[in-house]
């Protein structure tokens, strides 16, 4: 089997040879450093190159969004960092920005428009949608057909974006055996990470977040637990650990999963 | 003539009573900061037709919708019947409406159908309360005065609604008796089955006992009219506005702070004139400390709360045993506010005093919200708790620099690496290194 190397298109390389790509390809912070996410982002850089989806990414440009800024009610820093990012955007000309991470997509599509930026911001699970109702994102059951999935909506794809079908009409594409969790859609009990969570310890409680939702998923009996944010991912992944469940059961996201069952 | 005077006075006082009321409580609204929403009207209607007329977000847990849809329902039709008690009160008629003939027993007999369905609903909430006693109802903000509170109105809507059926049930008799006070208007439905109690009594004892329940309904409901607005009940009123002015955007947009942005500006020009108009010296200060801080209509969902706890008992932080209650947060909002509007009644709008919504609201709660908008997803008359939390955040971070050291350190290393971890942005790209994809 050939394979072939990905150059990654960085804006500023375009831009110097007068190429302005289709999308700007927001990686985020979990996708630049954390190892586990770093996973996430080649499977769906991957499946940008197999669907030959015009984008490019800022590399060293990129910064934080200043999503955990905000929500910890850091406006000031908030408010510097987007300044910073919608000059940057501005400058390549950016019109569409696609983001795999949903405090990115969150606050590009609802906050910066406060600020003057304004773009068309898609999700990856959109896009990977629209492909797929296109017919240009052909996915089989094959690999996965008899293994069960569950999905944990993101906070800030579902009920902060109403994105609730689009991820689901994907797992129902790649597996014939999509079982939802007691608490889903709206209803969805949060990984426990968001609004900053994620980077500091819990106050005093009786039970961590993150394990309550685990037993939620596990609950199900799925096999596979599918996300679509790299906060969720790093909670459900330790959450199945502490139940030393994590020889039977996996934590994919939802890109590595259409990843896998295309074999890129 | 003197009932009809008495009933004259009676409602007049009621209606000042609760008219100086309410004014009190849009004061304490209006104690707010000011913004203007005036955008989107249509949609702003049909968002209040269905979620604060049609209850659409009720119906996720399906035996207090229906409850409440029986109270709610019932409680709207049978007042009015208000309007026939009002007209016999001022003219001493005796029920009015019976000039309406075949309808006006069909009429009464569906007031009573709604009245038993009001019954219904309130004991079943009564014993949801009291006898199950659903953990949402008995969380710690749920202290004596907020229990009594919600039982004191249950019992009175079936006080009332009793008295309602028991005065429609000794009519009917002295109907069939052909006392010439109470002329012959159809039977009713639902009160025959309560005939049986009476029917051994004497008119005498018959009229009085009808009369006193005539009286019992409109001096109650009056009573009652004057409760609400010292009760959580007020939610009756407040949830329609309330639903109407509440945010259309998607739930994860959180406020913009336009004084930041001019502050920015400001220090990016390096033009610091403080009297300049829109320059920094008429900032002020950043987030929320006191009710006086947010703006009205996040006062207005503080007093449209009628502590249902389904926000606090969908939050995560909550659920996992952390301080934090949504609930709380609101109750805390209304209670200061409430104290802090009759001060300044009485003092003067310079009204200060050592004590803010800080002292209520710990910081414990505050930085354990996830922001993950379950609590006002949740909310069946669009409260949106998360915006207060942030709001205080805002103030704790900015204004006294007291946020939990951890947060301090990703607000470091955002501002210095761009990112929450302490990676440098040269190694950004990392990720691509020896991506290969399989070729066809």
């Amino acid at each position: 089997m050939d394979r072939k190397k990905i150059e990654i298109p960085v804006m500023a390389d375009l831009f110097a040879r007068g190429k302005k790509p289709e999308f700007l390809f927001w990686v985020g912070c979990a996708g630049a450093f954390d190892d586990r996410y770093k996973k996430v982002v080649k499977a769906f850089t991957k499946i940008l190159v197999h669907l030959d989806v015009s984008f490019a990414v800022l590399g060293k440009e990129e910064s934080c969004t200043g999503d955990p800024a905000r929500r910890a009610g850091n406006e000031m820093l908030y408010q510097m960092q987007a300044l910073r990012n919608i000059e940057i955007f501005n400058a390549y000309e950016v019109k569409k920005i696609i983001t795999i991470c949903p405090h990115c997509y969150n606050i590009f599509r609802n906050e910066y428009p406060d600020l003057g930026g304004k773009y068309e911001v898609v999700s990856y699970v959109q896009l990977l949608n629209a492909k797929l109702e296109e017919g240009k994102l052909k996915l089989s059951s094959e690999l996965f057909s008899g293994i069960s999935v569950t999905y944990h909506d993101p906070c800030y794809l579902g009920r902060a974006n109403n994105i609730f079908d689009e991820p689901r009409l994907i797992l129902n594409s790649l597996t014939g055996n999509f079982v939802e969790m007691r608490r889903n859609r709206r209803f969805a009990l949060c990984c426990g990470a968001g609004g900053a969570q994620m980077f500091k310890e819990a106050e005093k409680g009786d039970k961590e977040v993150f394990i309550e939702r685990t037993e939620d998923a596990l609950r199900t009996g799925a096999k596979i637990i599918a996300t679509a944010c790299p906060f969720c991912m790093t909670m459900l992944t330790d959450g199945i650990k502490y139940k030393n469940r994590e020889e039977e059961i996996k934590n994919w996201d939802i890109a590595e999963l259409i990843a896998q069952s295309l074999d890129l | 003539m003197i009932p009809n005077l008495i009933f004259i006075l009676v409602f007049l006082f009621a209606s000042v009573l609760f008219y100086f009321k309410v004014r009190t409580i849009a004061h304490d609204i209006n104690l707010g900061k000011p913004v203007e929403i005036r955008d989107n009207r249509l949609m702003r209607w049909m968002h209040m037709l269905k979620v604060a007329i049609g209850q659409s977000k009720m119906i996720s847990r399906p035996v207090a919708a229906t409850m409440h849809i029986f109270v709610y329902v019932g409680f709207i039709i049978v007042n009015i019947e208000m309007l026939e008690i009002l007209v016999d009160g001022v003219s001493g008629s005796h029920r009015f409406f019976s000039f309406l003939g075949g309808l006006y027993p069909v009429l009464i007999s569906a007031f009573e159908v709604f009245g038993i369905a009001v019954v219904t609903g309130c004991i079943i909430f009564l014993s949801r309360r009291n006898i199950i006693r659903l953990k949402r109802f008995w969380s710690s903000e749920m202290t004596l005065w907020p229990r009594s509170d919600a039982n004191i109105i249950l019992i009175t809507e079936i006080l009332l609604m009793s008295a309602i059926l028991t005065m429609n049930a000794t009519d009917g008799i002295l109907q069939a008796r052909s006392n010439q006070h109470y002329p012959v208007v159809g039977s009713f439905l639902l009160s025959g089955f309560l005939q049986p109690l009476f029917s051994g009594l004497p008119d005498s004892t018959l009229i009085f006992i009808e009369r006193f329940c005539w009286w019992f309904h409109i001096t109650g409901v009056l009573a009652f009219l004057n409760y609400i607005p010292y009760s959580k009940h007020f939610h009756v009123f407040l949830s329609f506005p309330n639903v109407y002015y509440s945010k259309l955007e998607p739930q994860g947009k959180i406020a913009h702070m336009p004084s930041i942005t001019k502050e920015i500006k400001v220090m990016l020009s390096g033009n610091i004139d403080y009297n300049a108009e829109g320059s920094a010296g008429e900032i002020g200060q950043f987030g929320s400390k006191d009710c006086r801080d947010f703006t009205w209509k996040v006062l207005m969902d503080s007093y449209t709360c009628t502590e249902c706890g389904r926000c606090t008992s969908s939050c995560p932080a909550n659920i996992t045993g952390k301080k934090l209650s949504p609930r709380k947060v609101v109750m805390d909002m209304r209670d200061r506010l409430e104290y802090l509007g009759r001060n300044i009644r009485k003092h003067g709008k310079e009204f200060k005093d050592d004590k803010s919504l800080l002292d209520l609201v710990t910081s414990e709660e505050l930085w354990a919200c996830t922001t993950c908008n379950a609590c006002a997803i949740e909310c069946p008359v669009n409260i949106d708790p998360v915006a207060m939390i942030i709001e205080m955040r805002r103030y704790l971070v900015m204004e006294k620099a007291a946020a939990p050291a951890e947060l301090n350190a990703i607000f470091s290393n955002i501002e210095n690496n761009g990112a929450p971890w302490q990676f440098s942005n040269e190694d950004r790209l990392l990720w691509a290194d020896n991506l290969e994809i399989k070729t066809n």
